[in-house]
């Protein structure tokens, strides 16, 4: 790999706690240690849109009451993205271990993994996991047990507020916010929720140090990053790599010569074309990621890519709020009307211009987000969206 | 320092309570925010996004009926920022709605109408994509229409059925594009649990749910000269219905309503507080006759407490969630019903009229009075008892259909005979009344002597919204003939809205009520609260109403049921005594166990 690419092994890194021994030790320092070096750390939610760690335990940790919950969000649907799947597979030890920190420094006994219905297949080997976790956090004393709870294939119920009413038994619909989480989640609870990977960074902060772990990464982006890498690449798979690489070599090492585009984040994510690659960071100051990172090359229609993304998406709103329901289908109906010249070119700013509404006014995460791919690769594809 | 939250909107500083939203506070400062989704008896949905505003300092636009004030905030609520993503939306709403406003019911009175027109969106935006949608329209149903190609989905009914209701008949189904309210399994809405109450009609911003209307209908028959039509006006309605025809909330319009349905042509205007009084006569007898089979003969089989049975929602409610409680309803019709019967049998009798060239229809705060009069069991007359139930909105429109000036008609009066009322009669219409009417007459059955309050105001029943209310009344120094009652507490309880009867229910069920006599009303604050009533409907409309209900009462010169002159008259000439053979014949039903969902 190029300087500018670094291979790290923290999150597959071999865990060698077989008995929780470390995290026994990591809970029994004090709560405001813990939040320090998260702190510290300047480590963000690896769910994509982050949000600093150690401020969303604070906040819970800081509400008042008793029963509070920690829930674990692998509910990963981002098309593209598949590198939770290997975290739950490869190290679910320290997935549990980083949720029973959070347990302990927000005071809540019960956490939850809300496993992506597709996943069920891992459903036996993480049980098996949770009751080993489970019964050595009894010998332990830890008080804090994992259960799992399943979705049903719905990816509006990734959003964290459409997977409390899940789990709640309810239709995966995004609450209004405030308030939030931390203050009214599950159960109208204090709630943490974060992503996999994120759980599994608390606990290396835990153990190495805060100081090690920001040695990883720029300023704005620490430590390492696991990124799901598809698309026309000769070396697809999962990769975890330091934060804050430019685009460029990112390409170098994983394109196939001929990198036309990156899909940066998935579906909601933004499309860099080519000549952008040099300037673009991936990392929170510049191209954030949940991970996925879609390679394509001159072979593909951007049209084609953009109509997916918008036929996802309008299946997958939940439909409640107006801009998102109605405005991904006037997305997909608008290009193809201008794709078929029943629309003037023109039409394409009216439709930007309603990709924007879109992200000032839906209710929740996914409908903002549409603009992110829609605006990136009509702007930089426009040649391809009229002929 | 005050205690309340400072924030600034529209360069205009204002105070409010913690916890108040921007919609609220904005309201206060008289700065009208367009809303689609919201409404104010229901939960805060946030989802139509027509009532966006900008917070100084954030990126996204906040929903105004969702985001509580917080202290230094600033909003603007007219910024170009703001028009033109409300716009947008509502574009896009209209894009999904089957926009043919010259052939919707709801023209004129529909909200998104309303702001379309005020936002002037003149050509359409975007692609009208409702040629790609396969909308359903269920017409299946006496007497709501579900039309989808009309719905916004702002899921008003969604909340109205679950939250004020308890029913649920409605939910939200698919996702995305496909997002649709529907019913379980989509089935039509007379296979579900609706009781037609018709709480989601009112609160329906566009015509996606409107009242089957029997307009035309009605005009027909006053137009066939064959016929002779009589028409019946429930106690509600003369309190609501001027806010149909431009008057303000809470004016009694009776002598005007009278006067505009004469005009209109109906051979004869009498009045269901009639038939309400009747009620009382009938029920309070069986009531006592229950209370006697109890205590006296010690029957385990009667069934206590009784439960009345005007509101025809609350009947297919406890039909279909207490259907082990059908015995304890009380067995009389509702009065609608009643008056239907004995239109076509005793009124027929002494007009010499053939019953079958009697249209019989009635006016009624109410949707699920059409499914009433359409029910198997209510042609005891040998013929339909009541043929055709229009809402107090469709009143309305005729009366402006007629050309009437509503409002400088003359007062008039009802026909006689059945069409004399009481104080008693006209508190039928709004929670706690029944009950009341039902005391003042009880009470002096057994004892002889008026009730015991002031001006005869039993002000310990009346309902009021968002509880349930008990309260009892002491029974002492009886007739001889009621003697087993001396000393007995006669406990009542009153609920309206059906959330509020599942809970009465739930009590009565596992234990913790223990009372004789329940009124429950279907709609929130009773019948001038019903779904059949003038649009908008809210808390402050329905309060206006009550007050001009009670002022209706203290202003009638008889209040009590049992002194009612046509009712008198009726037990002499016709049907004999109270729970007589006549009357079992014509004036009381029998109910089915539906299922539950």
């Amino acid at each position: 790999m190029s300087e500018f690419v670094k291979r790290v092994d923290l999150i597959f890194g071999e865990y060698s706690d077989q008995k929780y021994k470390t995290l026994e030790k990591i809970v029994s320092r004090p709560n405001d240690d813990i939040i320090k070096d998260i702190l510290d750390s300047g480590l963000r939610g690896r769910g994509g849109a982050g949000f600093p760690t150690a401020m969303k335990w604070k906040f819970a940790m800081e509400q008042p009451g008793d029963e509070k919950y920690v829930i674990c969000n692998a509910d990963e649907g981002e098309p593209g993205t598949f590198k939770d799947r290997e975290i739950l597979t490869q190290v679910p030890r320290k997935v549990f271990a980083g949720m029973a920190i959070c347990g302990k420094v927000i005071g809540a006994k019960k956490g939850y993994i809300y496993l992506r219905g597709e996943y069920h297949y891992l459903l036996p080997g993480l049980l098996k996991e949770i009751d080993v976790y489970n019964t050595f956090a009894k010998e332990l004393g830890i008080d804090f047990a994992i259960e799992i709870r399943m979705g049903s294939g719905a990816y509006i119920c990734g959003e964290e507020s459409a997977l409390f009413e899940s789990m709640e038994g309810k239709r995966g619909e995004p609450r209004n916010k405030p308030p939030y989480p931390t203050v009214s989640g599950y159960l109208n609870k204090p709630t943490v929720i974060n992503n996999v990977e994120t759980f599994v960074n608390v606990l290396m902060i835990c153990r190495i140090g805060p100081v090690k772990y920001k040695k990883l990464g720029t300023r704005d982006s620490r430590g390492s990053k696991v990124f799901s890498v598809s698309g026309d690449t000769p070396i697809a798979g999962i990769y975890e790599l330091e934060l804050g690489m430019p685009l460029e070599k990112f390409v170098e090492e994983f394109g196939d010569g001929d990198t036309k585009a990156v899909q940066v984040g998935g579906a909601s994510g933004f499309c860099v074309p080519r000549k952008k690659f040099k300037d673009t960071i991936i990392g929170f100051e510049g191209v954030p990621t949940g991970g996925s990172m879609m390679i394509f090359n001159s072979s593909r229609s951007m049209y084609n890519v953009l109509h997916n993304y918008l036929d996802f998406f309008e299946e997958e709103s939940c439909g409640q709020c107006t801009p998102c329901r109605v405005g991904c289908q006037q997305l997909r109906k608008g290009i193809e009307a201008i794709k078929s010249g029943d629309k003037p070119v023109t039409y394409l700013d009216q439709l930007i211009k309603l990709s924007e509404t879109m992200k000032i006014t839906a209710k929740c995460g996914l409908g903002q987000s549409v603009a992110n791919s829609f605006s990136s690769i009509v702007t930089n594809f426009k040649e391809e969206m009229i002929y | 320092m005050t205690n309340g939250i400072n924030f600034k909107i529209d360069g205009i500083d204002l105070t409010v309570d913690e916890g108040t939203t921007i919609l609220t506070a904005a309201r206060k400062a008289n700065i009208q925010i367009p809303t689609l989704c919201y409404h104010e008896d229901l939960c805060v949905a946030g989802n139509c996004r027509v009532c966006v505003v900008e917070q100084k300092g954030s990126k996204h636009l906040v929903p105004s009926c969702a985001m509580p004030v917080s202290e230094g905030m600033e909003i603007y609520t007219n910024t170009g920022k703001v028009r033109l993503a409300r716009k947008h939306i509502l574009e896009l709403l209209l894009s999904e709605h089957n926009a043919d406003c010259t052939k919707c019911y709801k023209n004129g009175n529909c909200e998104l109408q309303y702001l379309a027109s005020e936002m002037l969106t003149g050509e359409p935006m975007f692609i009208d994509l409702v040629p790609d949608k396969k909308y359903t329209i269920d017409k299946h149903n006496k007497a709501i229409i579900k039309d989808d190609s009309r719905c916004i989905r702002c899921q008003r009914c969604v909340r109205t059925c679950e939250e004020l209701q308890s029913v649920s008949a409605f939910d939200v189904a698919y996702r995305g594009k496909h997002m649709k309210i529907s019913t379980f399994f989509e089935h039509p809405l007379f296979e579900v649990v609706c009781t037609n109450c018709g709480q989601c009609v009112n609160r329906c911003p566009t015509g996606a749910l409107i009242e089957r209307n029997y307009i035309d209908k009605v005009w027909d028959a006053i137009y066939d000269t064959t016929k002779h039509v009589v028409v019946q006006t429930a106690p509600a309605v003369r309190v609501a219905l001027g806010e149909s025809l431009g008057m303000p909330a809470g004016k009694i319009v009776t002598g005007k309503m009278v006067a505009a349905l004469k005009r209109l042509g109906f051979d004869s205007v009498l009045d269901t507080d009639f038939t309400a009084d009747l009620t009382i006569i009938e029920e309070g007898h069986e009531l006592l006759s229950r209370l006697k089979k109890a205590l006296v003969d010690k029957d385990p089989s009667v069934a206590l407490p009784m439960a009345t049975s005007c509101s025809p929602g609350w009947i297919k409610f406890i039909e279909h969630t207490f259907p082990e409680y059908l015995p304890n309803l009380s067995t009389c019709k509702s009065p609608q019903q009643m008056f239907g019967a004995l239109v076509k049998t005793y009124y027929a009798k002494k007009r010499n009229l053939d019953p079958k060239n009697i249209v019989s229809v009635s006016i009624m705060p109410c949707t699920a009075k059409k499914f009433e009069a359409n029910r198997p069991e209510m042609r005891s007359s040998g013929y339909t008892d009541v043929d055709y139930v229009l809402t107090t909105r469709e009143l309305g429109i005729m009366i402006r259909q007629a050309g009437l000036d509503f409002e400088s008609l003359p007062d008039e009066h009802y026909d006689s005979f059945m069409g004399a009322s009481t104080g008693a009669g006209v508190i039928f219409g709004t929670t706690g009344g029944v009950m009341e009417a039902a005391l003042r007459t009880v009470y002096e059955i057994v004892t002889g002597r008026e009730v015991p309050f002031e001006g005869l105001n039993i002000t310990p029943v009346r309902g009021t919204e968002g509880e349930v209310r008990e309260a009892s009344i002491l029974i002492k120094k009886t007739l001889p003939e009621w003697s087993f009652l001396e000393g007995i507490e006669l406990k009542c309880v009153v609920a309206n809205g059906l959330a509020y009867a599942k809970k009465v229910m739930q009590s009565v069920k596992d234990g913790t009520g223990n009372y004789h006599f329940i009124e429950i009303m279907a709609c929130p604050g009773g019948c001038l609260g019903g779904g059949g009533q003038p649009i908008p409907t809210n808390h402050e409309i329905r309060s206006k109403r009550k007050t001009a209900i009670y002022e209706e009462d203290m202003g009638m010169p008889i209040r009590k049921s049992h002194e009612n002159p046509d009712v008198v008259e009726i037990y002499q000439e016709f049907l004999g005594k109270p729970l007589g053979h006549k009357s079992h014949e014509l004036l009381h039903t029998h109910y089915t166990p539906r299922k539950r969902y």
